[in-house]
């Protein structure tokens, strides 16, 4: 794999501190002014999520019959102490947006955090040892990719029940077969690189020579796959919770919301549209700083 | 591609079911909540009774029994019964199977009229306006919520414009004879002219949504392709040789463009798989995607279990079909 023979060769250069192909790399996505933006908007969703308690106008889950469906504040009888409107309940769905925040970046960073360091992990091990270890992995790779991702996840959580903790768990299930995939391939490649053999001539462990010498060498592709599959995760995520099958009530989940928002598309709309609008904010924002990563950290998109 | 090789693509296919099925098959096993219990409900039984169905079941056995007779049974496309419907769940799923297929061949239809032409022109007219819209558009397209989208979508046109039904498959008016179960066809066949329109207005928006990010997927793959095409060798030799750039494009280009184009095709069909759960639950559409989110909070398990194996032998059959499509229209990559 070409990328891998780069990153090698990038490796080398770093013993020669001067040019970090890190910082050039970072530098490049520093100059993708759409990239930063998104990048920008990623950020502000995050401290929305973890400031939410002080950010938010009011309680997420305080209902009030009085406000029940209250329109936008520009449109007549909105108020600006609510400027998104209420929903069914007459909760205030601004503040139920900022705190639906915190489902979706949770359980995203979560699910790829997990299945990010279980698939290094198992394509290490696949890569490097070979033999039966690889044969066991690729075969549990292939089943698991012989699910469509949502009746997998769905399938689970039928069997687990609904709950932030079995979200998590379902889709990281499936979810670190990909950097498994990508770990793995990279290190079948490394290992015949001369760093490598290099270690192993010095008498270096086996697990030296995967944690130490070859992760932090094909580490670039992971990561960027591992923000790509980030905006999956939080619309399978919003999916599921859109189906019943998430987070549950009262709890604000943007899936949930655009779900609630479907019993009154006759009578108010902002109830499903702003939580998806949120939901498309988000994912697509993480989509376009994921791509301008991935032009400035894989060597093949360099011109 | 050789018949031998098309039979030891086939072999390979066989520990993957199978171990699709182990996992199917525990996914249910070891769900908390007794199926016995869920199938008495609040009727009456005595203990003695229960344990007959439990037998009955076969829920009494040692796992790997039970996962020889569900293989067993599964292979002959016996799931048990539905423990809601009271009747054997194949029966209710090709009842409502007609409907899911229908959805997904227009959705997939929709995308391959739109993304193939759209593709090509933004790969023929690379950084103009059209291809900056093309990429935005395929940007949004796979960062669109499925079911948010269908949501605007039956805001726009069925409730403020009015021209669009809001859910089902057809209005009670336009009921036909099922022949093929197809309604498009069904209601052609039957010269019910109203009728195909009819249920062709509810078909659109669930299609629409359904084939959204597919269609975006396409698109890019064709631009991407066509303009590597493009630059090749042959396409300028045939632009040296003075032929027009009309004949180039599609005499010989747009062939060859299309390769990954199919192949990709292919395998987001499997993808449509999962976004019809979302899609007919949007929409009400009476298919099997819907089917199953029901039976989830029905705790419908057998209905359950045999939808999920359904479908993931369905997308791995498509995954395949996806790679022999792949090598035998592209001489050049070889099994």
């Amino acid at each position: 794999m070409s990328a891998a023979a780069d990153n090698a060769g990038g490796a080398a250069a770093v013993s020669d501190r001067r040019e970090s192909p890190f910082l050039r790399n970072l530098g490049n996505f520093a100059g993708n002014r759409m990239a930063l933006a998104a990048a920008a908007v990623v950020g502000i969703f995050v401290v929305l999520a973890v400031f939410a308690p002080l950010i938010a106008p009011q309680d997420p889950n305080e209902t009030d019959l009085f406000r029940r469906l209250q329109p936008p504040v520009w449109m007549a009888g909105g108020d600006w102490a609510y400027p998104l409107g209420c929903d069914g309940l007459g909760r205030d769905i601004l503040s139920r947006i900022i705190y639906g925040a915190r489902v979706s970046i949770f359980i995203g960073a979560a699910v790829i955090l997990l299945a990010t360091t279980v698939g290094i992990m198992a394509g290490l091990a696949a890569g490097y040892l070979r033999g039966w270890v690889d044969v066991a992995i690729s075969r549990l790779v292939d089943i698991l990719l012989g699910f469509p991702y949502l009746i997998f996840a769905i399938g689970l959580m039928a069997m687990m029940g609904p709950g932030l903790q079995n979200i998590i768990i379902a889709l990281a299930y499936k979810e670190w077969v990909i950097p498994c995939r990508v770990v793995r391939g990279e290190t079948l490649a490394a290992r015949e690189i001369e760093y490598v053999e290099a270690a192993r001539a010095l008498g270096a462990s086996r697990g030296h020579i995967m944690l130490r010498e070859i992760m932090p060498n094909i580490l670039s592709p992971v990561i960027v796959v591992s923000t790509i599959r980030m905006a999956h995760v939080i619309i399978l995520e919003a999916s599921l919770s859109f189906l019943g099958l998430g987070v549950q009530p009262p709890t604000a989940s943007w899936g949930s919301m655009v779900a609630d928002g479907r019993a009154f598309i006759l009578e108010a709309w902002w109830v499903s549209t702003f939580p998806g609008l949120a939901i498309l904010l988000l994912v697509l924002s993480i989509n376009v700083a994921s791509q301008g990563l991935r032009d400035a950290f894989d060597p093949r998109f360099h011109e | 591609m050789p018949m031998g090789k098309l039979v030891e693509r086939l072999l390979q296919l066989v520990p993957v079911l199978l171990g699709v099925s182990v996992i199917v098959f525990l996914m249910m096993a070891l769900t908390p909540g007794d199926p016995v219990e869920i199938m008495i409900g609040d009727q009456n039984v005595t203990a003695q009774e229960e344990s007959l169905l439990r037998q009955d079941l076969g829920l009494d056995l040692p796992l790997h029994e039970r996962f020889a007779t569900f293989l067993g049974n599964a292979v002959t496309g016996n799931f048990g019964l539905s423990f809601y419907h009271r009747r054997p769940v194949m029966d209710v799923i090709a009842e409502r199977l007609p409907a899911t297929v229908e959805l997904s061949l227009v959705a997939l239809l929709l995308a391959l009229v739109t993304a193939i032409p759209l593709g090509v022109l933004a790969a023929v007219r690379k950084n103009t306006i059209l291809d900056r819209l093309a990429t935005v558009g395929s940007l949004l397209g796979v960062s669109l919520p499925g079911f948010w989208f269908g949501i605007l979508l039956l805001m726009l046109f069925a409730v403020h414009l009015h021209v669009l039904p809001v859910s089902g498959r057809i209005g009670f008016s336009s009921e036909v004879q099922p022949i093929t179960h197809f309604l498009l066809i069904d209601t052609l066949i039957q010269g019910r002219f109203d009728a195909f329109l009819d249920a062709l207005s509810h078909v659109v928006l669930p299609a629409i949504t359904l084939g959204l990010p597919m269609t975006a997927i396409l698109m890019r793959v064709t631009r991407t392709s066509m303009l590597e095409v493009m630059r090749s060798d042959y396409v300028v030799f045939a632009e040296a040789k003075g032929l027009s750039r009309h004949r180039i494009l599609f005499r010989h280009a747009l062939k060859n463009a299309l390769i990954p184009t199919v192949s990709v095709a292919a395998i987001e069909t499997g993808s449509l798989l999962g976004g019809n759960m979302i899609v007919e639950t949007v929409f009400g559409w009476p298919g099997l995607g819907r089917l199953v989110v029901e039976s989830i909070f029905l705790r419908n398990y057998p209905l359950v279990q045999a939808a999920v194996l359904l479908y993931a032998l369905t997308y791995v059959m498509l995954n395949f079909v996806a790679d022999i499509l792949y090598t035998t229209l592209n001489p050049r990559v070889k099994l």
